[in-house]
């Protein structure tokens, strides 16, 4: 099944320059509805107030990391919790792939990376999207 | 204000004295004391030397002045990046516009540009660590420098902060090259996992 480019994606990153250049990498791939997150806080915030079809976050942020948010949402209990997760850090040790891995993370993407990286990532989380 | 002495001094005093103490007898102990005393006066004034204001310098000026430079450094890349984005989003509207071959020709060529910019990213985390690692020097040699003007020697610098076992082990910024594994290894991990 053909996935919807009309669901909600959420951003999160805490340098602005990357959220733009997220956003626009998916503006190209078709999908407009793009919400932005400068940390975990804020943005579990959102996802408990709106549906998310995915959710694309770095890791190192403060005051809530990417990985304590991805163990909010993955543990809330709620219907948000399966909610597809792509980790995109600068963290590129084995031991951090495990980590997010255990916490749930369904990808993972090393920075810096290309467009076709993203969207290879966003098929094999969330189906076929062209 | 510290006397510049020279080495010379300091040796003209040491051989009176061993001069002194060689006559035996025909020298006075307050001639020897006086003596001694002034190349006390010496090392302690060298010691202080050593320790003000050259020294408080580094703790004062130097490091604060390289973190704020890297500072900027940051916030500049961030506004260029800013203005190289802004000028992509209009050519990327002016691309749809045209369409066709020409508009997915221009398209691919932003796309590149979106991609390269990521460059900000990645050289602000860099940098916050170098600024992290000169804050760490910084500590060390503003204990280094107390323990030198109280003058406990060998008093040691504060132990390095005990890194918390939990996640702030795991983030460690952008690895230089061969410091972490590529894209292909981490898709490899997680279809093993």
């Amino acid at each position: 099944m053909a996935v919807n480019k009309d669901m909600n994606v959420l951003i999160v990153d805490d340098y602005n320059t990357m959220l733009r250049i997220i956003k626009n990498l998916l503006k190209q791939l078709g999908f407009a509805n793009v919400d932005e997150a400068m940390d975990g806080q804020q943005a579990f915030k959102k996802v408990q107030e709106k549906k998310y079809g995915l959710i694309i976050s770095d890791w190192n942020m403060e005051p809530m990391t990417g990985l304590e948010l991805l163990q909010a949402v993955r543990g809330s209990g709620e219907s948000f919790a399966k909610t597809p997760f792509i980790m995109v850090t600068a963290e590129s040790k084995t031991e951090n792939v495990i980590a997010a891995k255990k916490a749930g993370v369904d990808n993972y993407i090393v920075k810096p990376f290309n467009a076709e990286t993203l969207k290879t990532k966003m098929v094999s989380v969330i189906g076929e999207f062209e | 204000m510290s006397h510049a002495y020279k080495k010379d001094d300091v040796l003209k005093i040491i051989n009176s004295v061993i001069e002194k103490v060689g006559k035996g007898g025909d020298t006075s102990k307050d001639s020897i004391y006086r003596e001694l005393s002034e190349l006390q006066t010496i090392i302690q004034e060298t010691r202080q030397g050593m320790a003000v204001p050259e020294a408080s310098d580094i703790t004062d000026t130097h490091i604060p002045v390289a973190t704020d430079e890297l500072d900027a450094v940051i916030e500049s890349t961030a506004e260029a990046t800013g203005a190289i984005m802004d000028a992509c989003e209009m050519i990327e509207e002016r691309a749809a516009q045209i369409g066709g071959e020409q508009g997915d020709a221009i398209s691919a060529q932003i796309t590149k540009i979106y991609e390269a910019c990521s460059f900000q990213d990645i050289t602000g985390q860099r940098i916050t660590k170098v600024v992290g690692a000169l804050k760490s020097i910084e500590i060390k040699v503003g204990a280094l420098m107390g323990a030198l003007e109280q003058g406990t020697q060998g008093q040691a610098a504060p132990a390095e902060p005990v890194k918390d076992e939990g996640e702030a082990s795991l983030l460690n910024g952008p690895q230089l090259p061969g410091g972490g594994i590529s894209q292909a290894d981490i898709d490899k991990l997680l279809e093993d996992f």
